[in-house]
């Protein structure tokens, strides 16, 4: 699937809720489904320190393609990481360089994208751009 | 005997409590960051710059003289509702934490000098530890911290043996912004007075929820923010004994601080003149004396009683709830209430109350030592004004309720 393949079926899936309540509800499932970061991966050097929550973010690159790990101590956040490694992880660093993740917007959660939400969710966003460009460059 | 409070007909003085936001209800409880404003401090500002804008002070026209006076005025009002003894004991500043960089500056460049001490607390806002680590890092000052107790309050028996001859000050909040603890400060002041220290008491969470005498206190200095009490942002007071203010260099330099200038030497202004350099905010005095006089119209006292009311209801429904643990159970707390629920995470719980309308606080509230001594990274903080309602507590336990059942 492409990114935005990926991007358009979590639109859709969004779609279904009305109530924002629910879309937390969902995001809260995500959240708690996401699976642990490995300790090795959840250092101080991965944290993107938020001042109201914490993601840690890793990246693995093989054969040409980027994974990511992620997680953070809340758990709405955690939502919306599982989400956006979900979309960017297993493409090369071309297709995460000129992606436009609109999928954030189009569900509404724009807001916590916004720098004033200080949850470390903006910076991560770049964080992956960086980890794209870090690994097309080593190329 | 207090007076019962017409909380409706005070709600309408408010018109940003009727808003609604995603189609809720506005229900308001982040008061101790800031509180709304009623319209008669809107309309002071209005009224300044409508019909008596001009620069204060250097006027010799008639709308000059109109702005004076309204700016002074404002200043007698500050002293009167804090009971000082003079107006030149009222400086104005941009706010609480200007008050404290002022004073960090002019008092500690003057008497504090290497080896000395400054006393604050563990419960203290970075306003009030910042500025004293500047000093300190200038003067090569030492910082001792006043611990607290299970209760969240200050140890005072801690407080009395850090007391010392190289003690050169003593800087406490009146109230917590995150514990709402009330702190003895009359005992305090007593106690560092014995010795000859002077004290610095934080205002900020106090002046807008309770009546302070700052001569009954004895306190030498006490600051406080204008926005903090219904007032406008962008201005604050500086309270300090005629006997501190004469003594201490300015701060700033500027117009208006001054009595004569030449290129060699510049004689300052009298009080309270010598602190307040350029064109002082005299939009922001005469509203903020509007907010004094609005609450001296309810009388602080029956505002106390009530926001009092409004704690220990939200506080029993609180306890009720499984799993909630409160920050700060001191039997004299301000109408401050910081809690978590089981393990959800602040930002959570406090972006669903949002998005029903609740309006918290998340986060370490600019307190992060107290937060490192209490073990935790940060809580949701609700926090009461006398326009709030029994029927948004319940809404608020409702909300708590519903956001735990998500998780």
């Amino acid at each position: 699937m492409t990114i935005n393949e990926k991007q358009d079926q979590i639109v859709e899936a969004f779609e279904e809720y009305t109530d924002w309540m629910d879309k937390y509800a969902y995001l809260i499932e995500l959240g708690n489904n996401l699976s642990p970061l490995d300790p090795k991966s959840k250092v101080n050097q991965n944290l993107i320190e938020g001042c109201q929550s914490r993601v840690w973010l890793d990246a693995e690159y093989t054969n040409g393609i980027i994974h990511f790990m992620a997680e953070s101590d809340a758990v709405i956040v955690k939502g919306i990481v599982s989400l956006l490694i979900d979309v960017v992880s297993d493409h090369t660093p071309d297709e995460i360089l000129n992606t436009d993740l609109y999928f954030i917007d189009k569900i509404g959660l724009k807001e916590h994208l916004s720098p004033t939400r200080a949850n470390g969710l903006l910076a991560m966003v770049k964080q992956i751009k960086l980890y794209a460009l870090a690994f097309k460059t080593k190329e | 005997m207090t007076e019962k409070l017409d909380i409706k007909t005070i709600r309408n003085d408010f018109p940003i409590l009727s808003r609604t936001v995603y189609d809720r209800p506005l229900i308001y409880l982040d008061n101790a960051a800031t509180t709304q404003k009623p319209r008669c401090v809107v309309e002071a500002i209005e009224h300044v710059y409508y019909h008596q804008n001009a620069n204060i002070h250097r006027g010799v026209h008639y709308l000059s003289q109109r702005a004076t006076v309204a700016h002074e005025t404002a200043r007698a009002t500050v002293r009167d509702f804090i009971h000082a003894t003079s107006s030149n004991e009222i400086v104005f500043t941009r706010g609480t934490t200007e008050a404290i960089n002022l004073l960090a500056t002019s008092y500690g460049e003057t008497f504090c000098n290497e080896g000395d001490e400054i006393i604050i607390s563990t419960m203290e806002h970075h306003a009030n530890i910042v500025p004293w680590q500047m000093l300190r890092d200038r003067k090569g000052i030492k910082l001792k911290i006043i611990p607290l107790t299970d209760l969240g309050e200050l140890d005072m028996t801690a407080f009395e043996a850090l007391l010392s001859e190289k003690t050169k000050l003593v800087s406490v909040a009146h109230v917590s912004n995150v514990l709402g603890t009330i702190n003895p400060v009359k005992e305090i002041i007593e106690k560092a007075h014995a010795r000859n220290i002077p004290v610095l008491i934080d205002g900020a969470q106090a002046v807008s929820h309770m009546p302070v005498d700052v001569q009954q206190l004895d306190a030498d200095f006490y600051v406080f923010s204008g926005h903090k009490m219904y007032g406008p942002n962008g201005i604050g007071v500086l309270y300090g004994k005629e006997k501190w203010l004469d003594i201490l260099p300015p701060y700033h330099g500027g117009g208006e601080m001054i009595a004569h200038v030449t290129f060699e030497k510049t004689t300052f202004a009298d009080l309270p003149f010598k602190f307040e350099a350029g064109t002082p905010d005299y939009v922001g005095s005469v509203a903020l004396a509007a907010a004094m006089n609005y609450l001296s119209s309810f009388g602080m006292e029956n505002i106390a009683a009530y926001e009092n009311d409004l704690l220990l209801d939200a506080t029993q429904k609180m306890m009720k709830i499984d799993g909630m643990h409160i920050y700060g159970t001191s039997p004299r707390k301000s109408s401050v209430i910081s809690f978590l629920v089981n393990d959800i995470h602040p930002f959570d719980m406090g972006t669903l109350l949002d998005r029903l309308g609740i309006a918290v606080r998340t986060g370490h509230h600019c307190a992060m030592p107290l937060m490192s001594a209490l073990d935790i990274d940060g809580t949701l903080r609700a926090s009461f004004a006398f326009y709030n309602t029994h029927e948004e507590i319940d809404a608020l336990i409702a909300g708590i309720e519903r956001v735990i059942k998500m998780f």
